[in-house]
């Protein structure tokens, strides 16, 4: 390792550095203003989110990434508005919002496609809700379903697709409402590593072609620099942001830039930021040896 | 190549060979035991029937002796000796033996009924059938609904389980007197038991139902944009009708059970009047083809509403393959 000298993360060619001037120009959709969270127990009050402040640009593809434990799931829950905060304040477009509503589509981290619809009906749901006609909903929706590429299975039910298929379903699902913005709580995190990597890449390619700005949640330091712009990076207990990073990887993105020294960079920094050295309570292994000395391997 | 999988195995399912032949050896058993107990002379068969008199003066041909006292007359005889009597083992009057039984089954339904004003068999199962159904469905009208509104609202749950959990302890039979007086005596009281002994047990379940539906799935509702009673109407009724209809077909059965009593309050009809009617001319065997009768009456429905569950329900075939 030590022979690789990787650049700062810092460090952004003049075209990166270009791109996010531009983003940053760009009106913000979503604001967190001093947004705290803290649950009341037996033992003691407990909180979970400290002080969160932070906007995403229009367009603009944000992950939050943080340990487990670090209220990741309760911000984007408030974010969605399934839960309210203790307090602070979630603005869309400049306006509180506190209740959830089709203005902030969500995908959910287990599968919520609803069991007794079919696919096609699933992605017309959010759009009779809004009291369209259901021809008119039937055909709009079946747009977004070629979109994620199920054509082939907009008759079907949700127990006949495969795990990725589903989160297909629920991304396009969301999509249809045109929401303001994507909220995603790990979605793929229960995914196998081939079918995450594609979902990954699918879900950039859909980003990229339509008006959409995405909050991502992931544990996932690999998904989180190939998908972000910038990376909000929280801390635990209490949970509070750390850093906010941009990714100085180049777009469009494909799964070969994750050797690039960008990449690599980018890791590092975040794995320093995630796992720093001599963590508290950390008494590492107390290895007993169970084996013949004999029969060492190597 | 093929190789034996153990009869016991935690949580697997049986070949469709061992599952099914254990489904008919679960009625072949209790029918062998039955015919076991009828058939082989010396097992049990406690009465003896006279078919010879012989030197007995108060035998009668036909007639049911206890075992001991014929063998004491027989004793007797011999001291005596005069002619001793002749006898067969047979059991009790109120055991028939199975070919009986089947018998009844025919018979049961062309017996005509000894007095112009009674009913034929069918006519009193299609009424029970009738104070069933009407119990049930009223119950029904109102129970499913309250029970989906307190599995879905805590105003409703807490407002109204908590008297629910009280009543459902009362045993419905011990409100016949109070449902002749308020209802009359003919279909009115018993329709009610059938309701009192359904109605808050169903409120509960059909509340526990709804509790179970997956959360997300309310939220996935709301972050597109359902208000709630289209939450309610959209999510919560399609997402539990599954089970509500597995729990309805629980509670069926439960009615079926309250049947006997219901049908005793006022005057006594349907079934139980027939039961109870064969019972008193000692025609045990008519009265084995009844109970045996509601029993499959009972089954049937229920194998044909499983049946129709299936094909209503599309998206719960293959649930159990995860």
């Amino acid at each position: 390792m030590n022979s690789l000298t990787l650049p700062s993360y810092l460090q952004q060619s003049e075209h990166v550095a270009a791109r996010f001037k531009k983003l940053k120009e760009r009106e913000a959709i979503l604001e967190v203003q001093g947004l705290y969270k803290i649950f009341e127990s037996s033992q003691g009050d407990i909180t979970a989110l400290k002080d969160i402040n932070f906007k995403t640009h229009r367009r603009e593809f944000v992950c939050v990434i943080g340990p487990s434990g670090c209220g990741k799931s309760t911000l984007i829950r408030i974010l969605a508005g399934l839960e309210s905060p203790t307090q602070g304040q979630v603005l869309l477009d400049g306006k509180p919002k506190s209740e959830p509503g089709p203005d902030r589509g969500m995908v959910f981290q287990g599968y919520t496609l609803f069991p007794w619809l079919t696919i096609k009906k699933n992605v017309m749901f959010g759009l009779q809700m809004k009291g369209m006609a259901n021809v008119v909903a039937e055909s709009e929706a079946m747009q977004w379903v070629d979109l994620v590429g199920l054509s082939k299975f907009a008759e079907s039910y949700p127990h006949q697709l495969s795990g990725g298929m589903k989160q297909r379903v629920a991304i396009a699902r969301a999509l249809a409402n045109q929401p303001r913005i994507l909220l995603m709580d790990e979605p793929f995190g229960a995914l196998d590593p081939q079918t995450r990597l594609k979902m990954q890449t699918n879900l950039l390619e859909i980003w990229r072609n339509i008006d959409i700005t995405v909050l991502f949640i992931t544990h996932d330091l690999d998904e989180a620099i190939f998908l972000a712009d910038r990376i909000l990076v929280l801390k635990a207990n209490p949970g509070e942001v750390e850093e906010l990073i941009e990714v100085s990887v180049p777009r469009p993105r494909s799964p070969e830039q994750l050797l690039s020294p960008e990449f690599l960079a980018t890791k590092k920094r975040l794995e320093e930021l995630i796992h720093p050295e001599g963590e508290e309570g950390d008494e590492g292994f107390q290895l007993i040896r169970m084996t013949n000395i004999g029969d060492d391997v190597e | 190549m093929k190789e034996k999988t153990p009869w016991f195995t935690v949580r697997k399912a049986l070949s469709p060979i061992r599952a099914r032949s254990l489904t008919v050896l679960s009625f072949l058993l209790p029918l062998f035991i039955w015919s076991v107990v009828s058939y082989v002379p010396f097992i049990w068969h406690p009465k003896v029937e006279v078919v010879e008199q012989g030197g007995v003066e108060w035998f009668q041909k036909g007639m049911l002796i206890d075992r001991e006292i014929f063998l004491t007359e027989v004793e007797k005889t011999v001291a005596t000796n005069t002619e001793a009597p002749i006898g067969n083992r047979v059991n009790p009057v109120y055991l028939p033996a199975p070919h009986e039984v089947a018998t009844a089954f025919y018979t049961a339904f062309t017996t005509e009924p000894k007095r112009r004003s009674e009913q034929w068999l069918h006519e009193s199962l299609l009424h029970s059938m009738s104070v069933i159904f009407w119990g049930f469905l009223l119950s029904s009208i109102i129970g499913v609904p309250l029970g989906i509104l307190c599995g879905t609202f805590a105003v409703v749950s807490k407002s109204q389980e908590p008297f629910i959990e009280f009543f459902r302890y009362l045993p419905a039979p011990a409100f016949g007197a109070l449902a002749v007086a308020i209802l009359g005596i003919h279909d009115g009281p018993k329709i009610a038991i059938i309701f009192i002994g359904t109605f808050f047990q169903q409120v509960l379940i059909v509340a526990n139902t709804t509790r179970k539906l997956d959360v997300s799935l309310l939220e996935a509702g709301l972050t597109l944009g359902a208000s709630k009673a289209k939450l309610l109407l959209r999510i919560v009724i399609p997402g539990i009708i599954p089970d509500l209809y597995r729990d309805l077909r629980i509670l069926l059965g439960w009615a079926w059970t309250y049947l006997i009593v219901a049908e005793l309050i006022g005057t006594s009809s349907g079934i139980t009047w027939f039961i109870t009617q064969q019972a008193r001319y000692k025609n045990f065997d008519n009265v084995f083809a009844a109970i045996i009768m509601i029993g499959i009456i009972g089954m049937v429905i229920d194998l044909i509403l499983a049946k129709i569950g299936q094909h209503i329900f599309p998206w719960e075939s293959s649930k159990n393959k995860g």
